[in-house]
């Protein structure tokens, strides 16, 4: 069958627990295309042997009771994978192979999925494009040359290629939700303690949050009712009632009210993006809901905001690449010196950025300024969220103020690149989840998403939402397999 | 006792100058396993084998409170009489070393577990109040080494994220005296919570001692100097003696003191310049984002209350109301969990008719120095409390004497033997026949005619070789009190 590949997750568990395909089928087929698509730079470390021996092995002895019966899946390299090496995209871990297993791997494959391989990502999950990963730039399916997005930019590559046939990225700021907007893709950043974080290297570890990445909303819903479980291994893990996601999936929202916050008309946004914020409007009202405009009056502080705590944290979190357990050491005259060697040639050039800003504000004389009034202004963000959901299901925004750009085209700018994350941001600030589904193409042909916000714990809104709409949108992403020779 | 003759002062010229201290005690606290992870505690396991991924700061490892850890907290804290906080937070202090793997320590800043409270001492002019200023918990760092190998340094991470109480007090403290029984205090009132051993050899219990000075009588505080990681009482009294009078000897020549951090060097007995105020690390705190504020409810709280212990002081109190002891034995028998349970087990073994003056002479004489001799512990005396209560109900009811019950006890060391059996089988019963008694005192008086003349002309210290003939006549088993009112009458 040669269109495996192009099959849904959601078809392919049909066809292998009806048994048109086995496990060893779909698995070959998804090696074989990323075989052919090395051009793409989507995985940095493949294990192909192995799942097909996992694959064969299923086969054997298959159990088709399980949500993910034998399915191939390749996963960002930010999840640490028992016996697999596990990069987070950086030097520094460029030869660190886990002896422990994430807790949202570890749910994946308890269902039945097989590891493909690790997927490349921005370096530390720190970028908007795929570019700061020491394993390299990754290309975008949509176009050659054309960034993928990031953080999660080779998953978000994988998925649009049809290299897996879903995967699972994180999001600190927009890492899930840019790259599949700009790969015409699904993405959802679940409610912060949704996920474990058990196993994921972290990044900010008070926004970082796992979720699916997928072709459709459906395989999105599948996939997180997988790895959504609390987890006592994570301190911040939430224990709510979880539902059945892709099983409750519905497309009737008839009546639900949508918010349009007024905030997110930025200056200089391109006109094509009113343009599909216009249309998602529409087809918000052909399904039946009706939107409402509604103010988060905090908005324009999300991003200077975000830029103060993320990178506060990450400092921290990032001390332990210190040369000294584990990843890579440069030699050093004494302890300081081989610290000093370690990290400048571990880190890359954003990484070393974000590690410098986070490092001043929070030292002493500066914590109060930049610190601590980024915290309050959080809370006046999440007030915002709070305030407007007494009047609103959700909100619908766009993803992102431009569709894909060229690679190298924003680099030496990263004020521009950060503007990236504006509209997707305040969502991880406040903690919320939200999917971007796409929804249309810019006058190049590029995809441009929507971005429905939900209130804390209600990802199954905002999955019926996109999945009504999606059924409107009719999206087509156009593939053209322009990197198989 | 006057209260000058305690003060410490240190002279020079006409000036004379005080001392002030304050301490942050670092005390591990009693725990199977690590603050945030699982690992095993034990001390002297071998390098590295009490160590979780959490505890080596592996990629995405996160910790977990330990809630056991925050029960001894809040038990300190109530026995330190301190205000428990419901709402603490851990934060990250950051600083890069090779024995701190994560590069930051989990710690409380701003808001410790454990507000203010207070200890009593015990000096020998009266009781002494000291101040708590907090307690919080944090993780341990683990261990480098620096002295096995000439070009590397190994680090051992058994230690890292063993939690710690640092118990911080008010600068109350005003002489080496005072500090040691400052030590001493929180270390019975944690031994007798079960909160923390007090191991000081073990580093169970450690601490940062802030020395300054000041001119007698006056108000202000001095600027003060922090010796840092002191592991024994004796060499905390060393460096505080030794920082004080440094510190005074800048005065004296006019010289300003630099508030920095030293260390002590137990071989020189100095102190030791470690980094100024300016070099101190910024460690940037911050709340950790990774663990929520730890809060705690009214009942939580509570239900630790209500099953404390009864502490030292209220001991004292107890045995000086219930068993009529003076203050100053009550304190020694108080001083030990161990010391005040096995006297409470003699006393309990004693019955109805017992004499808790002999019990408490014979535990703080007989027995603490054969302890002292053999460096035991009270709790691997080789005599039980059974065995002792025994002993002193046989000195009570006359079975023997003193001076033959001195002889049991030695036998007794032996295997815990029980001393009724010894007496029985040595025949060492005081001999209390007054027929016997009298017989034998006869033929002592007849042997020694001429000496019973020149007692009876009035040399009456004479009567003393009586006694110790008739003693050793009997085996010194005769009853000392019947040969005395015998002698006596014999005599006349």
């Amino acid at each position: 069958m040669s269109d495996i590949t192009k099959q849904s997750l959601t078809e392919l568990v049909e066809n292998i627990k009806n048994k048109n395909l086995s496990s060893t089928d779909v698995t070959k087929a998804f090696i074989d295309r990323s075989e052919k698509s090395k051009e793409l730079n989507a995985y940095v470390t493949e294990d192909f042997t192995s799942a097909l021996d996992k694959a064969k092995k299923f086969d054997q002895k298959p159990n088709l009771d399980l949500k993910l019966p034998g399915i191939p899946m390749a996963v960002k390299d930010l999840f640490c994978t028992k016996d697999v090496k596990t990069t987070a995209g950086s030097k520094i871990l460029n030869n660190f192979v886990p002896t422990y297993e994430s807790t949202v791997t570890e749910n994946i494959w308890k269902e039945g999925a097989i590891l493909l391989g690790k997927l490349n990502c921005d370096e530390f999950a720190m970028g908007s494009s795929n570019e700061t990963s020491f394993f390299g730039n990754v290309q975008n399916p949509i176009d050659k040359d054309l960034v993928p997005g990031g953080s999660s930019g080779g998953s978000a590559s994988a998925v649009a290629g049809q290299l897996t046939p879903i995967t699972i990225g994180t999001d600190t700021g927009g890492s899930i939700r840019q790259p599949a907007s700009f790969t015409g893709t699904v993405g959802l950043k679940p409610t912060y303690g949704s996920c474990s974080r058990y196993g994921i290297v972290a990044f900010a570890s008070s926004l970082d949050q796992a979720g699916p990445m997928a072709q459709n909303v459906k395989d999105c819903a599948l996939l997180q009712e997988v790895i959504s479980t609390y987890d006592p291994k994570d301190s911040t893990s939430i224990d709510f009632k979880r539902n059945q996601y892709s099983k409750e999936l519905t497309n009737n929202i008839k009546g639900k009210k949508i918010g349009i916050p007024k905030e997110y008309r930025v200056d200089g946004m391109p006109k094509e993006i009113e343009d599909l914020w216009q249309k998602g409007i529409q087809y918000i009202k052909d399904c039946g809901a009706q939107t409402i405009d509604i103010s988060l009056p905090h908005t324009s502080y999300a991003l200077p905001t975000y830029y103060i705590v993320a990178p506060a944290e990450a400092s921290s979190n990032l001390a332990r690449y210190d040369g000294v357990k584990y990843g890579f050491r440069a030699e050093g005259e004494n302890l300081i010196d081989m610290y000093e060697k370690t990290r400048s040639e571990g880190f890359g050039a954003e990484v070393q950025r974000r590690i410098m800003i986070g490092t001043y504000v929070l030292s002493s004389g500066y914590y109060d300024a930049y610190y601590l009034k980024a915290q309050k202004v959080r809370k006046l963000i999440k007030n915002d969220f709070d305030e407007a959901y007494k009047n609103v299901d959700a909100i619908l925004t766009p993803s992102t103020p431009s569709s894909a750009f060229k690679i190298g085209e924003k680099t030496n700018d990263p004020v521009s690149m950060y503007l990236n994350d504006i509209f997707t941001v305040p969502v991880n600030l406040a903690g919320l989840p939200g999917i971007s589904i796409p929804a249309g193409h810019d006058s190049k042909g590029y995809p441009l998403g929507l971005q429905i916000i939900g209130k804390a714990f209600d990802e199954q809104n905002i999955l019926n939402i996109a999945f009504a709409m999606e059924e409107k949108i009719n999206f087509k992403n156009k593939i053209t397999d322009w990197w198989i020779k | 006792m006057s209260k000058k003759n305690s003060e410490y002062l240190i002279n020079r010229k006409d000036n004379q100058y005080e001392v002030v201290i304050g301490l942050e005690v670092h005390a591990q606290v009693l725990s199977e396993s690590k603050l945030f992870s699982t690992s095993a505690t034990k001390f002297g396991a071998e390098p590295n084998t009490q160590v979780s991924l959490v505890d080596a700061a592996f990629p995405g490892m996160l910790p977990v409170i330990n809630e056991f850890c925050v029960k001894q907290a809040i038990k300190t804290g109530i026995g330190l009489n301190a205000k428990i906080n419901k709402r603490s937070v851990f934060d990250r202090k950051n600083y890069f070393y090779a024995d701190l793997p994560q590069g930051y320590q989990i710690s409380q800043f701003k808001d410790p577990i454990v507000g203010e409270g207070k200890v009593i001492l015990d000096m020998p002019d009266g009781q002494k109040e000291v101040g708590i200023e907090r307690l919080h918990l944090e993780q341990d760092a683990g261990k480098s080494i620096h002295d096995l190998d000439p070009q590397n340094t190994f680090v051992d991470l058994n230690r890292s994220g063993v939690a710690l109480m640092e118990i911080v007090s008010k600068p109350d403290l005003r002489s080496p005296d005072e500090v040691s029984a400052y030590i001493k205090k929180l270390r019975s009132i944690m031994r007798y919570l079960g909160t923390c051993d007090g191991n000081m050899q073990e580093g169970s219990l450690r601490a940062d001692v802030n020395v300054s000075v000041r001119a007698k009588g006056s108000k202000e505080f001095g600027t003060r100097c922090e010796i840092k990681n002191v592991n024994s009482i004796k060499f905390m009294q060393m460096a505080i003696e030794y920082e004080a009078n440094r510190q005074v000897d800048l005065i004296e020549e006019g010289k300003s003191i630099d508030q920095e951090t030293r260390l002590f060097d137990t071989k020189k007995n100095e102190t030791r310049s470690m980094r100024s105020k300016e070099d101190a690390h910024d460690y940037r705190y911050f709340p950790d984002p990774d663990l929520l504020p730890l809060e705690v409810s009214d009942e939580f709280v509570n239900e630790l209350k209500n099953n404390i212990p009864e502490l030292p002081d209220d001991k004292k109190k107890r045995f000086i109301d219930e068993f009529k002891l003076s203050p100053y034995e009550a304190t020694i028998l108080v001083s030990d969990i161990d010391t005040a349970k096995y006297f409470e087990e003699v006393v309990a073994k004693m019955g109805k008719n017992k004499d808790m003056k002999l019990a408490v002479n014979w535990i703080t004489g007989e027995l603490f120095a054969v302890l002292n001799n053999k460096n035991l512990e009270i709790s691997q005396s080789p005599v039980s409390a059974k065995n002792l209560a025994i002993l002193v109900n046989l000195i009570k009811n006359g079975t023997i004497s003193g001076k033959i019950a001195k002889t049991v006890f030695e036998l007794m060391l032996d295997g815990d033997k029980d001393p009724q059996k010894i007496v029985e089988e040595k025949g060492l019963k005081q001999q209390s026949d007054p027929k016997a008694i009298e017989a034998l005192i006869d033929k002592i008086i007849n042997d020694n005619r001429e000496k019973a003349i020149e007692y009876k002309q009035g040399k009456e210290k004479l009567f003393g070789f009586f006694v110790g003939q008739a003693m050793k006549a009997s085996g010194g088993k005769a009853n000392p009190q019947l040969i005395n009112e015998i002698l006596k009458k014999k005599l006349q």
